[in-house]
């Protein structure tokens, strides 16, 4: 019953894959974190013309299936003619869906500094920028951090759904030894072990952070 | 650009797309109804005294919680197949979903069932109801209270995830048919862009509907 097909190259293989996964995520939350920094300042103090309608358009990207998303995407560089690769690609449609969920993180934190701390600080002769960099940022980092992880690890599962665009990332190459050796049973296992081990320490670590940071609360 | 856009034959296929909408909300409905019974059943089962169980319920939760939705959806759909469960990709989809779906609303509700105090169990103890029916009719319904907004964002996310139905070859739902079409046509942009605009009508519907259905439900 134990014994397998699977060779230590079809791990490797899947190994690789996992390096595709890796590489996605982490280009999506930069480019994701950079764009929900800005989004989430602006949706914080801008004042509601600004704000409603930048709230409305990044609503979509969170009520538009991510596969659909993927599939317009490729199809729309393909109608203007712009040569991605779909790696790009994918990395630019899930980097902006990333900040549609780090705007309101972002948003979130920093509503969550009271405004009587900000007025001190500002009554305490500390500039506008001052204030945002000593008081807002430190305190808004703590309330958002553990969501921001969240994020990432919902990122990283959701990278998955780039094979649609014919990306070999850990779960595409997981089916294709499928497809070679008939026993999904044992390889999507070993694709699900790989992922839990790429998102379990996160979670933990997320989990620890929110413990120390809130023991004083 | 070198592209016309068509939009005529899109919207000539609507009448199909939003028969497919149908079948897309009837699994997330499906999903979501399994969903919140495992659920229940799983976080009590995490607070249990007895060890088995509760690893058990563990091992449910962080899985669902740990793996993509569409790692689900494959081992429903192919994997099972090893134990002799065959099942069409309808069943598959259906199946991966509710235990995603489990797995997320338990770590909700065992949120939920912390926030209502002890001694409202103890209360209804001491007036006489069973175990059994304290639970269900002191805690429950005000668990069901604190958790109501997260149960709707995970109604959402149902509806969206039935989209990955897709990838096992269904082919009736509100993607599967789109895909078809564009199979037919070749109009991807098109086809594709009112398939979103139709889940983001149905995403806001539900959470629109929630909302009013909470405020009715929920007041004091």
């Amino acid at each position: 019953m134990f014994d397998t097909l699977m060779s230590w190259n079809d791990l490797l293989f899947m190994l690789k894959g996992a390096g595709i996964t890796l590489a996605i995520t982490f280009w999506a939350m930069l480019g994701g974190t950079l764009l929900g920094v800005v989004f989430g300042l602006i949706r914080a103090v801008a004042p509601w013309w600004l704000n409603v309608p930048l709230g409305a358009v990044l609503d979509v990207l969170r009520s538009v299936p991510l596969l659909i998303q993927f599939i317009l995407g490729n199809s729309l560089q393909a109608i203007l003619g712009w040569q991605m690769t779909p790696f790009i690609i994918a990395c630019v449609v899930l980097g902006l869906y990333t900040a549609s969920y780090c705007t309101e993180v972002v948003r979130g934190g920093v509503l969550a500094v009271p405004a009587t701390t900000r007025r001190a600080a500002r009554s305490l002769g500390l500039t506008y920028r001052q204030d945002l960099t000593h008081i807002v940022f430190p305190l808004a980092l703590r309330v958002a951090l553990p969501s921001w992880i969240g994020l990432t690890l919902g990122v990283l599962k959701d990278s998955a759904l780039v094979l649609w665009i014919g990306i070999v990332e850990l779960l595409r190459s997981s089916q294709i030894i499928i497809t070679r050796i008939q026993e999904p049973l044992f390889v999507l296992s070993v694709a699900g072990i790989i992922y839990f081990a790429m998102s379990f320490p996160i979670a933990r670590l997320a989990a620890r952070l929110e413990k120390r940071w809130h023991e004083n609360d | 650009m070198n592209y016309t856009f068509h939009w005529r034959s899109a919207f000539q296929a609507l009448p199909e797309m939003l028969q497919g909408s149908i079948v897309t909300i009837q699994i997330a409905v499906a999903s979501m109804v399994i969903g919140i019974v495992i659920a229940v059943l799983l976080a009590v089962a995490k607070t249990s005294r007895f060890r088995t169980l509760s690893a058990l319920a563990s091992i449910w939760i962080e899985t669902a919680r740990n793996t993509p939705a569409l790692l689900q959806i494959y081992m429903a759909y192919f994997g099972l197949g090893s134990f002799g469960i065959h099942l069409n990709s309808y069943m598959a989809l259906l199946a991966g979903i509710a235990f995603n779906n489990a797995g997320y609303l338990a770590e909700t509700f065992r949120g939920g069932l912390r926030a209502v105090p002890d001694t409202q169990t103890r209360a209804a103890r001491s007036l006489g109801l069973g175990p059994v029916q304290a639970f269900r009719l002191i805690v429950l319904p005000q668990m069901f209270r604190i958790v109501f907004y997260p149960m709707t964002n995970q109604m959402v996310w149902a509806i969206l995830m039935t989209s990955l139905g897709v990838i096992v070859g269904l082919n009736t739902d509100l993607t599967g048919v789109t895909q078809e079409l564009n199979a037919r046509t070749f109009r991807t942009f098109e086809y594709f862009a009112l398939a979103a605009l139709i889940y983001y009508v149905i995403a806001k519907l539900i959470t629109t509907s929630a909302r009013l259905a909470g405020w009715r439900l929920f007041r004091y």
